[in-house]
């Protein structure tokens, strides 16, 4: 199972997020199962046509993921995923 | 009416809170979502609730809702489905919510809000559920004739309910103009005649002005105010024609926000700045424009604003009044207060973010 971690600044919202595993195959399936667990966090990574955010990035590893319309890049077992921010703001 | 005795202050960095004291002295009270962008911030009068607009940079806009002001929870913000595009082939989310209204005294727990991509979205249990007003979404000029003026795409800013028919009511959109139900939002019609848009190949054409606000006056809801792109425009008969009323030469014209008196549809203020690409005070000198005889003429203030060193623009919802008393947030981050109908200005604060919404309660 592929492990998800997030970036500190989603924990002011969802406090109790931590690196979490996860079962999904595709960015999108494993978007879903932490929707699961926390109910709303889906609507702060991507927007109701299931897009990403724009100043939110998704890794594979060391690989940011390409398809950030349907989030149909796959994770398999040792992957580690990250859901970041952009370094943006000010 | 009662008195309100606290400010809220929509800003680049939190829900900031002034209250009024015992001195009759507004002071600084708190912050709420400190370092979230909040777009608007009010308190709907008919159930008390407190209303959060929030536009995260990096996270989409969310609502939050709160009984006391002091606790609040997250609601889910309104969705536009799949399918709903703002053109063809371009998926419709929710940018920005730009626009709250209560949908009226005898519907508590109603209350409307207005968005970028030109949805309007209405609650019937006060926020729990949200549905899209499809007869505006669907309306034949959308898709072609609307566009984004300084947004990407098209988005309601001004929702006025008729105090006498809560059926009544208009929304202001930029770029399309202004549009009228009488129906509860059943059907639709523009109401632009005699805006006059410079940018338009057909300048009079109904749909595709730019107003950046439109204001009600409460006790004639038949005279409307707008400060438009193109203008300063004032309506005594519901919509069915604008007069142009700015200053053709004077400072009156350019603006984004525009207040009328709580009891006098003729008098009404703007704070004026350089149109387009400027976008500062007039010749760098802050006033306030305010007319005592429905737009005949103009009066500029500038007693206690800076003059010659101003870079202040006054964004569109950043003005309210109650009673002789008004206030004013800029886009660099001061806050004006007077409290004799704007003749004379104090400043309330010069370190704030950038003023969004500016609401007595």
């Amino acid at each position: 199972m592929a492990i998800v971690k997030f970036t500190a600044n989603l924990k002011r919202f969802y406090p109790d997020l931590q690196p979490t595993q996860v079962k999904g195959e595709t960015v999108s399936d494993v978007v879903d199962e932490i929707e699961a667990m926390h109910k709303g966090i889906k609507d702060y990574i991507v927007d109701e046509s299931g897009e990403l955010r724009k100043h939110v990035n998704i890794f594979i590893g060391n690989e940011l993921i390409k398809d950030r319309k349907a989030l149909t890049d796959r994770a398999s077992g040792n992957d580690e995923i990250y859901i970041m921010q952009a370094l943006s703001g000010g | 009416m009662a008195a309100k005795n606290t400010l809220l202050l929509g800003t680049r960095k939190g829900l900031v809170v002034y209250k009024k004291n015992g001195q009759s002295k507004w002071t600084y009270d708190r912050t709420h979502f400190l370092g979230i962008p909040v777009t608007i911030a009010t308190i709907d009068t008919h159930t008390g609730t407190w209303w959060a607009l929030l536009d995260h940079g990096h996270w989409g806009c969310k609502i939050h809702r709160s009984s006391d002001g002091q606790t609040w929870e997250e609601i889910e913000a309104p969705k536009y489905a799949d399918g709903d595009e703002v053109k063809d082939g371009v998926p419709a989310v929710t940018k920005l919510l730009w626009a709250f209204a209560s949908a009226g005294a005898d519907k508590p727990g109603e209350i409307l809000i207005g968005t970028e991509p030109g949805g309007l979205f209405r609650s019937k249990d006060n926020g729990d559920s949200f549905e899209l007003v499809r007869s505006i979404w669907d309306h034949p000029s959308r898709k072609e004739q609307w566009f984004g003026g300084g947004r990407d795409h098209p988005a309601i800013h001004s929702i006025n309910v008729d105090p006498r028919d809560s059926n009544h009511f208009y929304i202001g959109i930029s770029c399309a103009g202004v549009f009228e139900t009488t129906d509860g939002g059943a059907t639709w019609e523009p109401r632009s005649k005699g805006l006059n848009a410079d940018f338009l190949p057909d300048p009079s054409s109904e749909i595709g002005q730019d107003p950046h606000l439109v204001v009600m006056s409460q006790v004639d809801p038949d005279v409307m105010w707008q400060q438009n792109h193109c203008g300063i425009y004032k309506t005594t008969n519901g919509g069915k024609l604008w007069q142009d009323v700015g200053q053709k030469e004077g400072p009156a014209n350019f603006g984004f926000a525009v207040a009328v008196h709580e009891e006098d549809p003729d008098v009404a203020w703007v704070v004026p700045g350089i149109s387009d690409v400027v976008r500062v005070a007039v010749d760098q000198s802050l006033c306030v424009c305010r007319t005592d005889d429905g737009g005949e003429s103009w009066k500029d203030f500038r007693s206690g604003l800076p003059q010659n060193d101003s870079f202040d623009i006054v964004f569109r919802h950043a003005l309210d009044i109650t009673g002789d008393t008004l206030a004013f947030g800029t886009t660099t981050g001061n806050l004006y207060l007077s409290d004799n109908l704007g003749e004379n200005w104090g400043l309330m604060s010069a370190n704030l973010p950038m003023v969004h919404s500016v609401e007595f309660v």
